[in-house]
């Protein structure tokens, strides 16, 4: 990946490099867009380095209907189920630590170093993230002492389909899906610019971690273009939209307010919060007596 | 063998309603320049004049909230915000006989319910919410946690005191001070409710009340000296309410409307089923957000237990809410009676089959005679529509499934209720609702502790408990 050359100058190569094409990955397939666009991401030193998909709004309903068929059965699996399979992405992402970290370099135009150290960072959040999934009824649940002979308790549970719109990096898209996904949501991550070419080489990691399809998808382009659509689906049930410039957000929370989508959004800070906010809690009572 | 009632009025010597009320403003009554005219429901007799807050009433208690929070209310250690709450509690009880009977004047509502329900839940709401105030760290919150500032709060009428405990009680156990507007056909607990704020000598401006209409909400709303909102509705005004703060940084809860099911599998206990529906419908008129106003009856039942339903039904008591033998009260409005007229006449239009009991309707007053809808599909409006009164729509299911997705083909989710003696199945169907309420083997339920709030269009976040508490934080370090 890293010998791509300036198209300016372009020479026989000794051996000419196998590239990847970057689709987009919808219920654990990688499609083209339907709309069979696509957009180029350049770098500063090498000049253009792939053309990943150009999402569209077909695109993204397609997707919000995988979300949605995928999320009652994600929901029901095991705490300890979705724990291991966050943990088993973790595994997959360090085997792959240097090739995510060449393609951040390659993208986005950051040092090495730092694009390590992101990843190593990525890989921590999947670990800590993974082990949230059967500690969250401890943390967020509750035995309410009511007055009167009822058990009463308080459970949170998953609010259904999310849809994410990260910061254009690959440690903002790894933070806004890991909290969404572990609670048992099933996502949408609307991936903007050069961030997808990590994004859908992340995919790959999905495909195989044992995440059932339709989990997470990863629709990449322009937030511009896909998150008013986002914003005002009615099958969306949650929106973070902590990857939206600021003087847009309003807009896309009018939008919400049709169905009172939960849209939220976050300093960058790694806390269960991101995870509750896209929660419910549920209260049960029942009667005590013989 | 019938048994005759004599009348048992609750007497209303106990309640002093002046001819005219002003806004509680940084501790004080201030008059109003406009006012409208607050009835009682029962007889439409005028018991008060009241006025209507306009944007200038409202940027006065907004810079009260904001003195008060900055002077006094932040200053205060936890403990101390703690004991004005629990004077606020004390006083209540001793004066609750004072506002079960204004309430039950001034909304409609049986006295019964509002001596044994509404009033002691409210006390026992800021008893609760006292102890909080110096407990903060351990809400989960993180270490010290923060209040908003000044909260706006808009309550509706249906539990006119109660909904304000709800909002009040939080609000100042957490540190915020206060801004509500109670209902517009309501306001009179809330104003007496003043009263007890300066018998608590709770500082000046922590809690201020300006009475009105939508406008007066909407002022409340987009105050910028508000920071954070609280509303109990509708679901089409607390969408209104969400696009209104969209470009702030307003933080908001909303309880808003619902359209409840109830699931009755073929192996519950009948009789103690029929008394759960009764109460889950037709509690405070049916004017309550959680009522149980889908039924959904296994088929192999359905017919036994509709018989048993009317004939418990035909002794439901409707009559004189001062009364303490009656059961079911006025309706709150000639607008909500409208409105539940209006809903019952497309159930008869789209083919469902009303029944109700024979009863003696006032020609005074707004009455609506406890009704069921049988016949009803999914399709119908009754079925999908909050009437938001006496009336309840019964569906039939075959299969556990077909219940489930019945129930949850809504865009509520604010309460459901299951009835079965078996234990697996009621877990089942806890676990597949899509609400936040989840009564099984009963219904209608209400605690401080317990937190309340709807999932999908019923609204944001929850009251009571420990999570009611972080809609009024901002999360500590």
């Amino acid at each position: 990946m890293a010998t791509s050359k300036k198209s300016s100058s372009n020479k026989p190569a000794r051996r000419l490099e196998v590239k990847k094409t970057y689709k987009l990955y919808i219920n654990g397939a990688f499609p083209r867009s339907e709309s069979g666009r696509v957009y180029e991401v350049t770098n500063s030193k090498n000049g253009f380095v792939a053309n990943p998909s150009l999402a569209s709004r077909k695109d993204l309903r397609d997707a919000v209907v995988a979300a949605r068929a995928a999320q009652s059965g994600w929901a029901k699996a095991t705490a300890y189920n979705r724990g291991q399979i966050l943990y088993r992405i973790a595994e997959m992402l360090e085997g792959r630590a240097d090739q995510f970290a060449n393609e951040i370099v390659l993208a986005s135009g950051v040092t090495p170093k730092k694009a390590h150290d992101e990843v190593l960072a990525a890989i921590e959040r999947w670990v800590w993230y993974a082990g949230w999934s059967d500690k969250l009824s401890a943390a967020f649940g509750a035995t309410n002492p009511v007055s009167g002979p009822y058990y009463n308790f308080t459970i949170p549970e998953p609010q259904g389909v999310i849809a994410v719109a990260p910061a254009e990096s690959f440690l903002a898209l790894i933070d806004a899906i890991a909290p969404a996904i572990i609670s048992g949501n099933t996502v949408i991550a609307l991936v903007p610019g050069s961030a997808a070419i990590a994004a859908m080489t992340f995919a790959e990691v999905l495909a195989t971690s044992d995440l059932p399809a339709g989990v997470l998808n990863i629709l990449t382009g322009s937030h511009d273009e896909l998150a008013p659509w986002a914003a005002s689906h009615m099958d969306i049930d949650g929106f973070d939209i902590s990857g939206i410039d600021k003087k847009k957000r309003a807009e896309l929370k009018v939008a919400g307010a049709e169905n009172l989508k939960r849209i939220h959004s976050f300093d960058g800070a790694v806390s269960p919060t991101r995870i509750f906010a896209f929660m419910e809690a549920k209260t049960v009572w029942h009667p005590i007596g013989v | 063998m019938t048994f005759e009632y004599a009348p048992a009025p609750e007497s209303r010597a106990i309640v002093d309603i002046k001819a005219k009320y002003g806004h509680f403003i940084d501790g004080k009554f201030v008059p109003g320049k406009k006012h409208f005219a607050t009835i009682n429901p029962a007889t439409e007799e005028v018991l008060s004049q009241i006025s209507l807050g306009g944007a200038s009433d409202v940027d006065k208690a907004v810079a009260a909230a904001q003195k008060a929070y900055t002077k006094t209310w932040s200053k205060l250690s936890g403990k101390e915000r703690g004991k004005y709450l629990y004077r606020i509690a004390r006083i209540l009880q001793e004066r609750a006989r004072e506002f079960a009977v204004l309430e039950t004047l001034d909304n409609g509502k049986p006295i019964r319910e509002t001596r044994d329900i509404d009033i002691p839940l409210v006390a026992a709401h800021f008893f609760y919410h006292a102890g909080w105030a110096d407990k903060l760290d351990y809400a989960g919150l993180g270490k010290s946690p923060q209040p908003h500032g000044v909260a706006g709060q808009i309550i509706p009428w249906n539990f006119p005191l109660l909904m304000l405990a709800w909002k009040v009680a939080p609000a100042l156990a957490t540190g915020n001070t206060v801004v509500l507007k109670p209902a517009e056909t309501t306001s009179l607990t809330a104003l007496l409710f003043a009263e007890v704020c300066q018998q608590a000598e709770l500082p000046d401006g922590v809690v201020n009340i300006v009475t009105g209409d939508g406008s007066t909400g909407a002022a409340i709303v987009n105050h910028p000296g508000i920071h954070k909102i609280a509303f109990t509705g509708s679901t089409e005004v607390g969408k209104k309410i969400a696009r209104a703060i969209a470009g702030t940084n307003k933080k908001a809860t909303l309880e808003l409307g619902g359209k409840g099911a109830n699931i009755v599998f073929d192996d519950a206990p009948l009789d103690e089923t029929v008394e759960g529906i009764v109460n889950g419908i037709f509690f405070n008129q049916g004017h309550v957000c959680c009522a149980g106003s889908r039924l959904i009856l296994q088929e192999g039942i359905a017919d036994e237990l509709i018989e048993k339903l009317k004939v418990r039904m035909a002794k439901i008591r409707v009559g004189d809410p001062l009364d303490k033998n009656t059961d079911l009260g006025a309706i709150n409005s000639r607008e909500q009676l409208s409105k539940i007229q209006e809903l019952t006449s497309a159930g008869d239009a789209e083919g469902a089959e009303r029944w109700s009991p024979a009863c003696n309707l006032s020609a005074k007053g707004f009455w609506f005679a406890p009704t069921i809808f049988t016949g009803v599909t999914q399709a119908h409006r009754i079925a999908r529509e909050e009437i938001f009164g006496p009336v309840l729509s019964i569906l039939t299911f075959r299969t556990p499934q077909e219940a489930i997705e019945k129930a949850n083909n809504t865009p509520f989710g604010l309460s459901a209720g299951v009835w079965s003696e078996k234990g697996s199945r009621i877990l089942w169907a806890t676990q597949q609702f899509r609400a936040g309420v989840v009564w099984a083997n009963t219904f209608n339920k209400f605690d401080p502790a317990s937190p309340f709030g709807g999932y999908k269009e019923s609204g944001w976040g929850r009251e009571g408990g420990k999570h009611g508490l972080a809609a009024y934080l901002k999360e500590g370090k």
